[in-house]
């Protein structure tokens, strides 16, 4: 294993944005106000899923009490305002991400199903024998199983960007990768185990030189980095919404529209069809062509009013936040005895893998959560990634714009428990 | 019939209830892994991996010649090494029929529930599976006379 001194711990503190009232926006988040075994909680997994505030709540709460329908259905007025509110819903997306045209976003129910629908919808029909598909060695298991099985079915190669001891992309590896067989790279924006944040433009920009399509897993992004799915010239970007501070079930796939165009659907039902016969169908345009069946309407207005929430903090202030928590956590944490940080790349969101001399991750969690800290312990559906590192499985605190200082102090409180009790 | 299973499982919840806390608890838990003989390494092999999804957990049986299982089991975690050490105390040592019979209420006498086997991950419930699937096949291998 090795372990890298993390480079900030070299450099000067990282400031604070001016004016950030974190006890403010905390005191939005209703959960965060919970206490367990006495204690308040510190939740530190928010890479695995986030809290909601309050203005996302109350928006759900008012639609269903006021507003539910179905969509696209019916002429009754419910049925008109709940199509206007999904629609508005998909323009605040497009807006968020500076998509094109808004039938260039999907809704899907997260980021592993937009992947699986491009894996099927456009790799099947795209990836024959002898094709070669590049992912890297820091994809969560969601970007990386539905490739690995598209190329066992189709008889194409799996191709694996690898990683340095830090935990980065090694680009020149990348490069050599790439050849006239590479027909689609999917490579994630920011990695779920350790933090870093790759050179994504700079992925994309290889790969379409080579002739192929790049797409984007932004899970681990879309809460921490401005997206710009124009600038970044990206053929697809997918996101989930519960990692954006909105509803679990909602997700989305931004794609080019030409590839929409070309895409085989995914699933078949309602709405999506343009007539049906017993002998065959047609089917609607982009995005009804993906969105069979009733879509999660609800899901989708709380994702809307999670956006406007985040955008009302603004996006570069809420970066600007977590790389102050990371830069403080980053040095608290190196001073423990027995603490190794997992992944040192240059550039990170605020998440920090670690293990520890004393204890098993697990141990580790478990009396965490004693002291009402939830942290992530686990391979992090990323065993790629652990295998590196020779590691079962680490201990991952995720911070969110709504931590605070005091969450960092606690966490490392927690950490002389663990190692009073099992040293 | 009182099976002596029931006087163990007795004992574990007696010392848990003298325990104020989940924090002396669960140094009671880490104490007694700690003192768990640790599996040969040899082992420890990919047969003898009760999956898990957090933490890894070998388990070995052997049928000794009184109709007894004796059980052997590692984790690379204290705090789960302290549930198998629990757990061997109420099975290891058992025939075959009476670890069928016997169900390990303590798990929940002790409130481990809520606390602790909540996370199936940890692959203890798991590992009550194995050693269950080892009496089945060790009672058919009894009974045949092999």
């Amino acid at each position: 294993m090795h372990l890298n001194t993390p480079s900030h711990c070299t450099q000067s503190p990282v400031e604070p944005p001016a004016g950030f009232d974190a006890a403010a926006i905390r005191a939005q988040f209703p959960v965060l106000q919970r206490e367990f075994n006495g204690k308040p909680l510190v939740y530190l997994d928010n890479a695995a899923t986030t809290q909601k505030p309050r203005p996302v709540i109350d928006t759900i709460t008012h639609f269903y009490e006021h507003d539910y329908g179905t969509v696209r259905r019916g002429v009754y007025a419910l049925c008109e305002g709940s199509t206007r509110a999904y629609e508005e819903a998909r323009a605040k997306v497009s807006r968020f991400i500076n998509a094109p045209l808004s039938c260039g976003v999907i809704f899907t129910k997260g980021t592993t199903e937009a992947i699986n629908l491009v894996a099927t919808g456009y790799g099947r029909p795209n990836v024959g024998r002898g094709d070669e598909v590049i992912v890297s060695a820091l994809e969560h298991h969601a970007n990386l199983v539905p490739w690995q099985q598209l190329c066992k079915d189709v008889g194409a190669t799996l191709k694996v960007i690898p990683i340095n001891d830090a935990g980065e992309l090694d680009m020149a590896a990348y490069k050599k990768l790439l050849s006239k067989k590479t027909k689609l790279v999917a490579v994630t924006h920011v990695s779920n185990a350790l933090g870093t944040v790759n050179p994504i433009k700079a992925i994309i920009d290889e790969a379409h030189q080579a002739g192929a399509v790049v797409l984007v897993d932004g899970a681990q992004a879309a809460s921490h980095i401005p997206i710009d799915v124009q600038a970044l010239d990206c053929d697809f970007y997918c996101f989930s919404g519960h990692k954006l501070y909105g509803p679990s079930g909602i997700g989305v796939l931004y794609a080019k529209i030409c590839h929409l165009d070309e895409m085989t659907p995914y699933q078949y039902g309602g709405e999506m069809i343009e007539s049906v016969t017993f002998e065959e169908s047609t089917f609607t345009k982009p995005p009804n062509k993906f969105e069979a069946g009733t879509p999660p309407i609800v899901q989708a207005v709380g994702l809307g009013a999670a956006i406007d929430y985040v955008n009302q903090i603004g996006l570069p202030t809420i970066a600007a936040w977590e790389a102050y928590l990371l830069d403080i956590a980053t040095r608290k944490l190196s001073t423990i005895d027995g603490l190794h940080i997992v992944g040192t790349a240059a550039d990170k969101v605020s998440l920090i893998s670690f293990v520890m001399d004393q204890a098993h991750p697990l141990d580790i969690g478990t009396i965490l959560d004693t002291e009402a800290i939830a942290i992530r312990t686990g391979h992090h559906c990323a065993q790629p990634v652990m295998k590196r590192y020779n590691l079962p499985a680490t201990a991952r605190a995720s911070f969110a714009f709504y931590n605070t200082v005091d969450d960092v102090d606690r966490l490392v409180a927690g950490l002389h428990k663990v190692i009073e009790l099992f040293e | 019939m009182t099976h002596s299973t029931d006087q163990i499982q007795a004992a574990i919840v007696e010392t848990f209830k003298t325990l104020p806390d989940w924090d002396s608890r669960y140094k009671h838990i880490i104490q007694l892994g700690k003192q768990l003989p640790n599996m040969a390494d040899a082992d420890k092999t990919a047969d003898n991996i009760v999956k898990g999804c957090q933490s890894q957990v070998w388990m070995t049986a052997s049928l000794n010649d009184d109709g007894t299982i004796t059980f052997i089991a590692d984790s690379d975690a204290v705090i789960v090494r302290g549930l198998i050490s629990l757990i061997l105390r109420l099975y290891s040592g058992q025939t075959p029929q009476t670890i069928l019979e016997t169900r390990p209420s303590f798990i929940d006498d002790i409130e481990m529930t809520q606390h602790i086997s909540a996370q199936r991950s940890n692959g203890l419930h798991a590992m009550i599976k194995q050693i269950q699937f080892y009496a089945i096949a060790y009672k058919m291998k009894l009974e045949q006379g092999l």
